[in-house]
């Protein structure tokens, strides 16, 4: 238990890193799509969710119960996330575009 | 634990590919040119962490996932859809999302685990909770004043940053509480709501003119909120998924800050004051210069380089289309059209950038603050539509004014300048604007739409 921790710590502060320096360089004219991607990406807290609800689906118990209730709730909560951040990334994306020459 | 050691590998490897995948996207979404790569490696990171979660052995049921899931998508759909002005309380909405759904399963794991949870876990099981709901009602808040459900306006009161503190403190005061007595489950809803109302109080002060600021930093609790659960559910991929997001949100708070001249401190806590009304501005009746769309037109068409600054104001006035019909109009005649980008411009982070290139403005033509301000002594006309504070010079010259040191787009450095403005009413801080009564300055007094279509037809009608 311990020594997790200690790793994930290293994970945390190691990522922290890299998420700085890799974001300090994005563009300003991106700053609007970083923020819906980071939000996408952020959903990936679905997995967690998902495995709550698989686990306790089901199972006799209040607690349980409990649960599979929340758990389906952040599922469609973070599901929405990532289908409408994605999308809308995209979408902004796509319209980024350089100034053509082959103007008439 | 119960997994057979291939199956548990399968994952692990998985969510291994997916937390490179996600750094890539972001790596990625440094330049136009590769982005959409970016968004392409995210939905692949994406897919392969669920589909490997899918395998998870400890799941007995899917019927719930697959409808959650189901529904999820459904109701993503639409919120991918939305129309470009209203992206920034979409992702306010999202954030909201992101911080319910973590808030949900750090509620279900307390309840699963009580009355026995380890010292570390009950920390950061506190943290992603009390995060997670401040951050769910404080984008709720942010959404409904971006779409003007809720007055923009700040409310403030007396002891507000005291009263706001102590449920702070009240709530951390709980958690430390809970940490050593796990037992203790009635106080856990009371931490619950405490962060929820936490988060309204948080918001209500602050006023439309902050949320770039406000939005960025919520976006970073998010961010840290599922950091916190990658902790209690000893989850690598969500750690490194919340650093990223967490750090994403802190750059851009931090970068906003700096455009709105406000310390780093500030932005930490979260403590925006309202920028205070200019009490006494002395109101003599200075003159200014104005001028018709046909002049304006005769000026434009006859200059070498026009910059054109825009503000939220042509956004409201849908005017980004006419403003593109303008740049046509203009770069045929040979005139080198540039736009320059205030850090604030628009209602989030880069907002306007995305608002221009959805009218076709080619983002080679897009310069932030720190590139066009050196070339503005060069320019011949600066127009602009629609903004106002961020092209005061008392930011830079009027120690008592309220936007003193808010670094400024030095637009009257510009051989002329002309203003499209409905009025002389001054801009959101409540500030009057020095620039409006210099020699070089025109106004042209109108709707931002309207006036450009008219400067456009005079431009086009003229000539060729």
């Amino acid at each position: 238990m311990n020594s997790d921790l200690i790793n994930n710590l290293y994970v945390f502060v190691l990522a922290g890193f890299i998420g700085f320096e890799v974001i300090r360089r994005v563009s300003p004219l991106l700053h609007t799509p970083l923020m819906s991607l980071t939000n996408a990406l952020d959903a990936i807290a679905v997995v967690g969710a998902i495995v709550l609800v698989g686990e306790n689906s089901g199972v006799p118990g209040a607690k349980s119960k409990l649960a599979t209730i929340l758990g389906t709730l952040a599922i469609i909560a973070a599901t929405s996330n990532v289908v409408g951040g994605f999308l809308i990334t995209d979408r902004m994306l796509k319209m980024f575009k350089v100034s053509n020459p082959k103007k008439p | 634990m119960t997994q057979p050691f291939a199956t548990q590998t399968v994952i692990e490897v998985t969510y291994l590919v997916a937390s490179v995948l996600f750094i890539l996207s972001l790596k990625w979404l440094s330049a136009p040119t590769t982005a959409r790569r970016g968004v392409r490696a995210g939905e692949l990171g994406m897919l392969l962490a669920i589909a490997g979660t899918l395998l998870n052995r400890g799941i007995v049921d899917y019927k719930w996932i697959a409808i959650a899931l189901v529904l999820g998508s459904i109701i993503g759909v639409p919120l991918g859809m939305v129309h470009m002005t209203a992206v920034p309380q979409r992702t306010a909405l999202s954030h909201a999302f992101g911080a319910f759904c973590v808030t949900l399963v750090g509620t279900a794991e307390f309840y699963l685990r009580t009355p026995e949870v380890p010292r570390f876990t009950m920390a950061v099981l506190s943290m992603e909770v009390i995060l997670g709901s401040l951050t769910f009602t404080g984008s709720l808040m942010a959404a409904g004043k971006l779409q003007e459900v809720l007055p923009q306006r700040p409310i403030t009161y007396k002891g507000q940053n005291f009263v706001n503190l102590s449920l702070l403190a009240v709530a951390v005061g709980i958690a430390v509480y809970l940490v050593v007595h796990p037992a203790a489950s009635q106080l856990f809803p009371v931490m619950l709501i405490i962060g929820l109302m936490f988060g309204v109080m948080m918001i209500v002060p602050i006023g439309g003119a902050d949320m770039p600021t406000v939005i960025s930093l919520l976006n970073s609790y998010a961010g840290l909120s599922a950091a916190a659960m990658g902790f209690v559910l000893d989850s690598k991929l969500l750690i490194i998924a919340g650093a990223l997001d967490g750090s994403s949100g802190f750059i851009l708070s931090v970068i906003m800050s700096k455009a709105m001249n406000r310390s780093f401190t500030n932005v930490l806590f979260g403590a925006f004051g309202q920028v205070q009304a200019s009490a006494a501005a002395g109101h003599e009746a200075r003159t200014v210069r104005t001028a018709t769309a046909e002049e304006a037109a005769a000026i434009l068409g006859a200059a070498n380089t026009v910059v054109i600054v825009p503000g939220y104001g042509m956004a409201v006035a849908q005017a980004q289309h006419k403003v593109r019909e303008l740049f046509d109009a203009l770069t045929k005649r040979g005139v080198d059209v540039k736009f320059a980008i205030h850090p604030v411009a628009g209602r989030m982070p880069g907002h306007m950038n995305v608002l221009l290139a959805e009218a076709d403005i080619p983002y080679d033509r897009l310069l932030d603050m720190d590139t066009i301000n050196p070339e503005f002594p060069q320019v011949d006309v600066a127009l602009i539509i629609g903004a106002n504070d961020v092209t005061n010079p008392a930011a830079r010259s009027d120690p008592s004014s309220p936007i003193y040191g808010m670094p400024i787009l030095d637009v009257d450095k510009a051989r002329t300048v002309m203003v499209i403005k409905r009025s002389m009413s001054p801009g959101f801080a409540g500030i009057d604007n020095d620039l409006y009564y210099l020699d070089k300055t025109l106004m042209l007094f109108g709707d931002a739409k309207a006036f450009v279509g008219n400067i456009v037809r005079e431009l086009t009608g003229g000539s060729h």
